[in-house]
């Protein structure tokens, strides 16, 4: 099939608004919070989306992306450059490992690999963080922050999920 | 023409099918290439923060301006509902201060005098910058904030950022239009200070806690709970007695210190432009004696 220059744009925005969405969601981890304690034990939100997005959407979240999102968090935050991109890597290969276990698996076992796929990759975070920094750091927020990204996992699964709906592809089913 | 097609697909098949792990190879071995290299040159990974930092701050910007608007009504809300109460506290608190006023106009007075006779150096000029907190980045290790204002606004990288309390932090990255500061309860924050009235040096260092601790202080020193900490100035790129926190806690192998900065409000904060020439400018360089600034130049 032929497509015009407008069904062609189309397409292209279609395929970046994973990224963007997960990139807003980068922005928002780095909004300042009326409490700050909250805001060191903030869900990490862009695991969420890209998880989502490899999960369920692969062919619209390729590995770069991936890549680009975690270097950005790392920019970001000011923190070790290269810590996230390896720990979203890491998630990237998970799921790709164990493909076979998500086919038709219900939304309650997604979530649920979720947790075990996370907690890996907070550890991964934490070491790291430990390498990059020369010292032992205090894991608990990390485990705060796992506790809490597993816990609004399926909120932010729902509103991803809700809010692609109108950019599914159209020319690709 | 086919026997070339069929080999050229005999290559390029398994190619094909291993493509995504030599990406994934590729991009893992990166990243920790730029892991290495944000801990030997950090000049180059410093250029790529204050690019991703001045292109996502208006942004930040526009997005933090609708929640505090929202937080400032419910704070006005409150304040109407205790208007009378608050006057009151407000009275008795002005006369309080009234004494005060003419204390410190007695003690400047007799200040001045002193150091004509003294014949001491005047204190450099002092400039504010006021910024808004745009951001909060840091996520479990890091303790900063993003301000809307950069070298623009004559910020420079090692000034002190302050609140109407006290010391918060210094700016650590400056872009064109915005700048982190990294606060005095990060980990890689080390900031000389003064100790109580019979003035100790020590560096504050943080952890990020809450509290900070005192480092390096003599064995000797005579401190107590409640003693006021001040920044001493050494170093030269901060003025001498900002207030800072005061001893919060006493055991035998630390003293932890409370910040003056009420964390929660932190909406607006304020870059000391602190003119000392020949000083500033060698920042990059780190001056042998100032060891706790060089200490956390490097660091970040």
């Amino acid at each position: 099939m032929k497509l015009t220059i407008w069904q062609r744009l189309d397409v292209t925005v279609r395929s970046l608004f994973p990224f963007l969405i997960t990139l807003m969601l980068v922005l928002a981890m780095a909004l300042p919070l009326p409490a700050p304690s909250i805001s060191h034990i903030m869900p990490l939100l862009p695991m969420i989306a890209i998880y989502y997005w490899i999960v369920h959407k692969p062919d619209l979240f390729p590995i770069w992306a991936v890549f680009v999102i975690g270097l950005i968090q790392d920019l970001l935050s000011g923190g070790p450059i290269g810590v996230s991109c390896i720990a979203y890597l890491w998630i990237y290969a998970l799921v790709n490992g164990f493909r076979r276990r998500f086919a038709s698996a219900s939304f309650a076992r997604v979530w649920h690999l979720f947790m075990l796929i996370a907690a890996s990759a907070f550890v991964v975070i934490w070491l790291l963080n430990c390498l990059s920094l020369l010292t032992l750091v205090d894991p608990r927020p990390l485990l705060f922050q796992f506790l809490l990204t597993v816990a609004v996992y399926p909120c932010f699964a729902w509103l991803i999920a809700r809010g692609q709906r109108p950019f599914e592809r159209p020319f690709e089913r | 023409m086919s026997k070339l097609a069929g080999s050229v697909s005999r290559v390029a098949t398994p190619l094909r099918a291993w493509w995504p792990r030599i990406t994934f190879v590729f991009l893992i071995t990166l990243a920790f290439g730029l892991m290495m290299l944000g801990r030997s040159d950090a000049q180059l990974i410093e250029r790529a923060r204050i690019a991703v930092m001045d292109g996502v701050a208006p942004f930040l910007d526009l997005m933090t301006r609708p929640v505090d608007t929202v937080g400032d009504a419910i704070a006005s809300a409150q304040e109407l509902a205790n208007l009378r109460s608050e006057n009151e506290r407000l009275k008795a608190e002005n006369e309080a201060l009234r004494h005060w006023e003419s204390a410190a106009h007695n003690l400047n007075a007799e200040n001045e005098a002193l150091r004509r006779l003294t014949n001491m150096t005047p204190d450099p000029r002092l400039r504010y910058v006021s910024a808004r907190v745009v951001g909060d980045p840091g996520g479990a290790f890091v303790r900063s904030a993003l301000i809307n204002a950069g070298t623009e606004h004559g910020i420079k990288r090692g000034q002190a950022a302050i609140t109407g309390e006290g010391l918060i932090g210094r700016v650590a990255d400056v872009g064109e239009r915005s700048a982190r500061v990294l606060l005095l309860t990060d980990m890689n924050s080390r900031i000389p200070v003064i100790v109580g009235n019979r003035r100790y040096r020590a560096v504050l260092g943080g952890d990020n806690s809450h509290q900070p601790q005192l480092l390096y202080l003599a064995p000797t020193a005579q401190i107590a709970p409640g003693d006021r900490v001040v920044t001493s100035g050494h170093g030269g790129v901060f003025p001498v007695g900002i207030p800072v926190g005061h001893v919060a806690q006493l055991t035998e192998d630390q003293a932890v210190v409370q910040p003056f900065v009420d964390w929660d409000h932190v909406e607006f904060l304020r870059v000391l432009d602190y003119e000392l020439p020949g000083i500033l400018n060698t920042l990059d360089q780190p001056v042998p004696g100032e060891v706790a600034g060089a200490a956390s130049e490097k660091a970040n």
